[in-house]
């Protein structure tokens, strides 16, 4: 991360200043800055809204019954979470709000299940690989039905908007189960990589 | 079939709610109480993030103001027309992993110049709507627990971004093409 947020700002000043729109660079600072704060503050409510319910949820027992119905995939998914951890029933809900395209209830579930993921990790501020398997799960943006883009198509007078809904369909799913295949094989990769620094350091 | 889809999307927040709100209430659980102490993160959380958005939302700003996705566009070009992907729809591809907001953008350009009936509209809202903002999702979800080394997590967010993209690309290619 350091690198790439590194990379992101030097490239950004030199091909500005190649281009001409150092200015440009300059003003998208305090645009950019007024943006994330923009972007927090709008989540507030509803992070709050969905988290309260989140919290019935728990207490009533009902986070632990989704996460044992979905037992059989997330133990495969999964493998290095404890089966009863609640954070599966907060990835399920995550899981469903996404795929509805209900990307306001579905960001608190995500970061519900974060914060669960982070304790089986005990604390610690590396990601562990169920989070970052978790993470790719949600990049590749897996949805039923997008709404925005279906929004856009109708107004601008497409015929026939509903005709998009399965070739996306179809390329979110492919994303989504590359995201997933990929992370798997970025753990073991990762684990083998460790072991060949521990070897290294008993020798 | 897409009557029934928008029928789900419109009852899948209710019916949660409504799930969650009764077996809580016949477990006899606090419902006012334990809403409004889950709801008290809300804010937590949401003020978490900002530290870790704004080094990646002012990052991207940047890069786009620096005009270095064109460059990388015109570089690019070339060898999209061989492959017959119409070259308006690359910063598309490009931006769809770095911000939300700046894709949708594009893609109404794209929608609104090149109408209806062209295959870049076609291919561009097959690639936004299977697409989720990368960089987005990693700053609020690993902002919001404090996790600074990220290990691979992004590799994996871009190689399926591309995957995605070159899915879109043969999908498009066979069904519209």
């Amino acid at each position: 991360m350091n690198y790439i947020f590194y990379a992101l700002i030097v490239i950004s000043i030199i091909i500005g200043a190649i281009n001409g729109k150092l200015q440009d660079v300059v003003n998208s600072i305090m645009s950019g800055a007024e943006l994330s704060v923009k972007i927090a503050f709008s989540l507030i409510g509803i992070m709050a809204f969905w988290l309260g319910v989140m919290r019935i949820a728990e207490k009533s027992g009902l986070i632990k019954i989704i996460s044992k119905i979905l037992k059989p995939i997330t133990k495969i998914l999964f493998d290095e979470l404890s089966p009863e951890s609640p954070a599966i029933g907060d990835i399920a809900m995550n899981f469903t709000a996404n795929a509805f395209g209900l990307a306001n209830a579905a960001t608190p579930f995500g970061i519900k299940a974060m914060e669960e993921l982070k304790k089986e990790n005990l604390g610690q501020n590396t990601a562990s690989n169920s989070m970052c398997l978790f993470l790719g799960m949600n990049t590749a943006g897996f949805q039923l039905i997008p709404t925005t883009v279906l929004a856009v198509l109708v107004g601008i007078g497409y015929k026939n908007p509903t005709e998009i809904i399965a070739p996306t369909f179809i390329v979110t799913l492919i994303a989504f189960i590359s995201a997933i295949i990929m992370a798997k094989i970025g753990a073991k990769i990762s684990r083998k990589l460790e072991m060949k620094s521990k070897e290294a350091a008993n020798d | 079939m897409t009557r029934l889809l928008n029928l789900i999307s419109l009852w899948a927040l209710p019916v949660i709610l409504l799930t969650v709100l009764t077996f809580g209430i016949f477990k006899k659980v606090p419902l006012y109480e334990e809403f409004t102490e889950g709801a008290k993160d809300g804010f937590k959380v949401s003020v978490k993030i900002i530290p870790y958005l704004v080094a990646i939302i002012v990052g991207i700003s940047m890069l786009r103001a620096s005009g270095a996705i064109e460059m990388l566009a015109s570089f690019l070009a070339p060898i999209l027309t061989k492959f017959n992907i119409p070259a308006d729809t690359l910063p598309l591809m490009i931006v769809r992993s770095l911000s939300g907001s700046g894709a949708l953008g594009i893609f109404s350009d794209i929608a609104n110049h090149l109408g209806p009936d062209a295959y870049a509209t076609k291919l561009s809202a097959v690639m936004l709507g299977s697409s989720e903002t990368t960089f987005y999702v990693l700053a609020v979800y690993f902002g919001a627990v404090g996790i600074s080394k990220i290990r691979y997590a992004l590799v994996i967010g871009l190689l399926a971004d591309l995957v995605g993209i070159i899915a879109a690309i043969s999908v498009c290619n066979l069904m519209f093409g």
